[in-house]
């Protein structure tokens, strides 16, 4: 047999289209919101308008007299079963679908309304009165952890403050190695929440057959979480739901857990018989969506005269707002990516994820990584300043490499990052550049490396984390079905890619369904963390291995190969390496092998579980970014003129798609750093539109230039590792860098402002 | 409030429909009439998701009434492609370039690039960023978007020729 691991086929590295843009280049992609079905019934949600408080009463009367309201509801009745993504610990698990005796936030949900039209919905919310019994809220983390204040979740008897967990590395002893440094550099850091602001907003559509079984259709990266979350809020078995992904209009880590709509959408179509259809507003998604956290970070780190790391103490504060949602984890990948990227040969962490009446911070791109290297990779260009360093050979002199070791944490099995430090140096002429600013000019550096997926279960599922069943078929096509989600990064090209390599047919005759819970391989977690090139990629090698042996099979034995010969899969072709007129088509061999099995189907699944691989993941990325900034003396606006990036993704399976994530990367982190922020007074979110919160526009993108440094990981598929994540991480240190070099503002409390920046100068 | 009814023109298409004088146009086309190319991101006017055209001129359908759209010409990227399945040369540049991701903002992108380069068959970059100033994207950083529409402009300027 061939090596799969080996990029022998020439559809790796191709920069092939995405298979989905021409149903999306003619508005034919249906999103969960186009989806109207017989019947249907629209949704809408009651959002708690005060921020902490018991409910006394709730009143539906006049909601449910309203002509054309089919259905109200409140938490009481509901199952009232708790839900959360960390199913191993169920005592994280502290959200229900609709408050009960307490609200925590505004914009916890309460109540819900189906009706005939989306404006009788509407009229019918206007119509329930709840009444509060007020509770002292806190909206910060000093606050939150002041004495005295009031518990959040105060039902969690095992809380005895507003911490809801927390995290401890501990590598090496710290004391002595402080004692041991020649310098240290020892600083306190403010990060702001982010919203995912994907363009589509959460729909969902759910409908309920005659025993009872439901089906949704909903804007999820993650089918298999929804199906068991939603099953068991519901109180029925698994199986009796069917979760169905269609387009996703982006996620970015915002559509990976169980959200109220979904439940209530599944819970009152069982109740009416009727679909039941949610769409949230804009509104909706920017007051009370999921965010990237807030962290209240202090980081002190220790050198030797030459530059050499010798020590670090991390401890961050998540802002969790009022649910954990995926903060736990935030809090775990936190710690490890504070301990990334550099040599630290003794490390501590504490990370504490800590409950606030604001609304809950979820998983976002990075995923803890750009907060907490946005600290590291500026503190590195600060202790090289201190130590008269050079900021990148500073970086190089520390730089994990192949091989190098987290104890009790990770190996890093592959890395590229003095490569991609070397590369970017000379690539933007650094020295020379930073040497000659004009004024007003600066240049700035961030790096980052993350994870390919993740080995943690705290979902605890029993499955293999990533699975997918392939088909072959006599007329010489195959169909894949993977749990794996679209959502816009482009795994249902990439994955066909992978796949039509390994068989050696075209990716236009593979057929693909993702993410429909009733067909594709139960237990695969979906799409997050940068899992899918390298674990369902992984699968699906494993199952076009096992086609590939029975087809080889087939060759063999019709022209009476010597046992020593390999079978070649290409061109459409199976055959004879060595002599490849021994062959046929793919499609022939099918043929023969269903006729030697008497009518069988040449089916076979592929899984993938990360054994042995420490504690985070199997393979790093890794990379390093310069921001080229202009800062006008006069308003302290920030211009990023140019951004440049040499990056280390194992082999690249479509270049096209890697340099699209790059750039739309470039534009979360630029809109991060210098533009994207949530205005909350009293818990109150403010903002709530794009034109008071300011996503970038195509104006304010820099020019962007990218350096491929090549590298092969051997656990990834061909090679390949993560490409999704990562590279959000370097822009706000490196345009924090820049802007420093600029105007000698040093930001540690993003995002950077032109007010902050002429406060500094004082200017104003 | 009482319904009225209302004569729309759409890819060519005659239709006919009693609406709320305030319904909008896009809930009239998603709705009613289940043309749901285009696309809500805000309802707001702020993102260009819902951007169509109307007597060629780009518009978002969200602020405008489906009662003012009468007696004028509206395409929506449904009536965009030249045949059922022979795209328009600014769709098949959005996917041969790579400016699609996950396409959510894609047909709002094509209409306003359709609008631009039937006024400005050949736009600097600069022109391109400005005219898609009012279309959001969160996925492609935009290079690609950009670049699509040079290439559509390249090709549809040089066979016009
Ligand atoms: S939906 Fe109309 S501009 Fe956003
Ligand atoms: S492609 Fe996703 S918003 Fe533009």
């Amino acid at each position: 047999m061939n090596d799969t691991k080996t990029n022998n086929n020439s559809l790796i590295g191709q920069s092939i289209p995405r298979i989905d843009s021409p149903s999306k280049v003619t508005g034919k992609a249906q999103y969960a919101g186009d989806i109207i079905l017989p019947g249907t019934l629209y949704g809408k949600l009651l959002l708690s308008t005060v921020a902490h408080a018991k409910i006394k009463n709730i009143d539906i009367s006049a909601a449910l007299a309203l002509p054309g309201v089919k259905d109200v509801i409140v938490g009481k009745d509901t199952p009232c079963i708790k839900f959360g993504n960390w199913r191993l610990f169920p005592n994280t698990q502290d959200e229900l679908p609709l408050a009960v005796d307490k609200v925590r936030f505004i914009g916890d949900e309460i109540a819900a309304v189906a009706a005939i039209t989306p404006e009788i919905a509407e009229a019918a919310i206007a119509l329930i009165k709840v009444e509060y019994e007020l509770l002292p809220a806190v909206f910060n983390i000093d606050d939150s952890l002041a004495p005295g204040a009031p518990l959040i979740h105060d039902e969690n008897k095992e809380l005895t403050s507003n911490i809801s967990l927390d995290r401890k590395i501990d590598v090496g002893d710290i004391e002595q190695a402080f004692k041991d440094a020649d310098y240290i550099r020892e600083d306190s850091f403010l990060v702001h929440p982010h919203s995912h602001a994907y363009m589509e907003p959460c729909a969902t559509i759910a409908e309920t057959d005659a025993e009872g079984r439901v089906t949704i259709y909903t804007s999820t990266q993650t089918p298999y979480i929804v199906q068991c979350l939603l099953a068991s809020t519901l109180g029925i078995p698994e199986n009796h739901v069917r979760v169905v992904k269609p387009a996703i209009g982006g996620g970015f880590g915002g559509k990976m857990e169980l959200r109220t709509w979904e439940f209530c959408a599944a819970f009152m179509s069982r109740r009416t018989g009727r679909p039941v259809r949610f769409v949230l507003t804009r509104q909706e998604e920017l007051e009370i969506g999921r965010r990237r956290h807030g962290m209240k970070i202090k980081s002190k780190v220790g050198f030797k005269k030459d530059g050499t790391i010798v020590a670090k103490d991390f401890e961050a504060y998540l802002d969790g707002g009022a649910y954990n949602s995926m903060g736990p984890t935030a809090t775990f990948l936190c710690g490890n990516f504070g301990a990334m990227l550099y040599r630290y040969p003794v490390y501590r962490y504490r990370g504490y994820h800590v409950y606030t009446n604001l609304p809950p911070s979820g998983a976002m791109r990075g995923f803890g990584a750009p907060q907490a290297m946005f600290i590291s990779e500026t503190q590195m260009n600060m202790a090289a300043i201190d130590l008269g360093i050079d900021a990148i050979d500073l970086r190089i002199k520390n730089a994990m490499v192949t091989g190098d070791k987290i104890e009790g944490v990770t190996t890093i099995s592959s890395a590229g990052f003095v490569e991609s430090l070397e590369k970017i140096a000379s690539a933007t002429q650094w020295k020379e550049k930073k040497k000659n600013l004009p004024p007003n000019k600066g240049i700035g550096i961030g790096c980052y490396s993350f994870i390919s997926g993740g080995v943690f279960n705290w979902f605890n599922t029993q499955y293999h984390f990533s699975a997918c069943e392939v088909r072959a078929y006599d007329d010489g096509t195959a169909h894949l079905f993977t749990m794996s989600c679209d959502i816009g990064q482009g795994s249902d090209t990439v994955l066909r890619q992978i796949l039509a390599a390994d068989l050696g047919i075209l990716p236009n005759m593979i057929r693909l369904t993702a993410g429909d819970t009733a067909m594709t391989p139960k237990g695969d977690l979906g799409t997050w963390g940068s899992r899918v090139t390298l674990m369902n990629g992984n699968a699906i090698l494993d199952a076009s291995k096992k086609i590939k042996n029975e087809l080889a099979k087939i060759v063999s034995v019709k022209f009476n190969l010597n046992v020593i010969h390999d079978v070649a899969f290409a061109d459409g072709r199976v055959f004879a390496k060595a002599n490849p007129k021994y062959g046929m088509t793919f499609g022939e061999a099918v043929t023969m092998w269903v006729k030697m099995n008497r009518g069988e189907e040449l089916t076979a699944r592929g899984v993938y579980t990360p054994r042995d691989k420490g504690l985070t993941t199997p393979a790093y990325s890794f990379g390093a970014q310069v921001a080229e900034v202009d800062v006008d003396p006069e308003t302290g606006v920030v211009t990023v003129e140019k951004i440049s990036t040499a990056h280390d993704c194992g082999t690249v399976i479509n270049p096209l798609s890697v340099e699209g994530q790059l750039e739309g990367a470039i534009q979360m982190g630029l809109g991060y750093t210098l533009c994207e922020q949530f205005a909350i007074k009293d818990g109150k979110t403010l903002n709530t539109t794009f034109l008071d919160y300011k996503v970038p526009a195509a104006e304010d993108m820099p020019q962007i230039v990218s350096y491929k440094i090549d590298t092969y990981e051997k656990e990834g598929p061909f090679g390949a590792k993560e490409v999704g994540e990562g590279l959000v991480i370097p822009t706000a240190p490196a345009i924090a860098d820049a802007v420093f070099q600029a105007t000698g503002y040093r930001c540690k409390d993003l995002p950077i402002t032109p007010e902050k920046i002429l406060k500094s100068q004082g200017k104003i | 409030m009482t319904k009225v009814n209302v004569k729309l023109k759409i890819n060519g298409d005659p239709y006919e429909l009693a609406v709320r004088p305030n319904r909008t146009l896009v809930e009239v086309l998603r709705d009613d009439l289940h043309l749901t190319g285009t696309k809500i991101g805000c309802k707001t006017g702020d993102c260009g998701a819902c951007t169509i055209l109307l007597d060629g001129k780009s518009v978002c359908s969200c602020m405008t009434l489906a009662i003012e759209a009468q007696g004028k010409e509206i395409t929506t990227i449904e009536g965009v492609g030249l045949s059922y399945d022979k795209l328009h040369p600014i769709q098949e540049a959005f996917v041969n370039e790579g400016a699609v991701q996950c396409g959510y903002c894609t047909p709002g992108m094509i209409m306003s690039a359709k609008n631009l380069l039937d006024k400005n068959p050949k736009p600097t970059e600069l022109e391109i960023r400005k005219a898609l100033s009012g279309n959001l994207c969160r996925c492609t950083g935009y290079a690609r978007i950009v670049k699509a529409i040079e290439v559509a402009s390249e090709k549809m300027y040089n066979t016009q020729k």
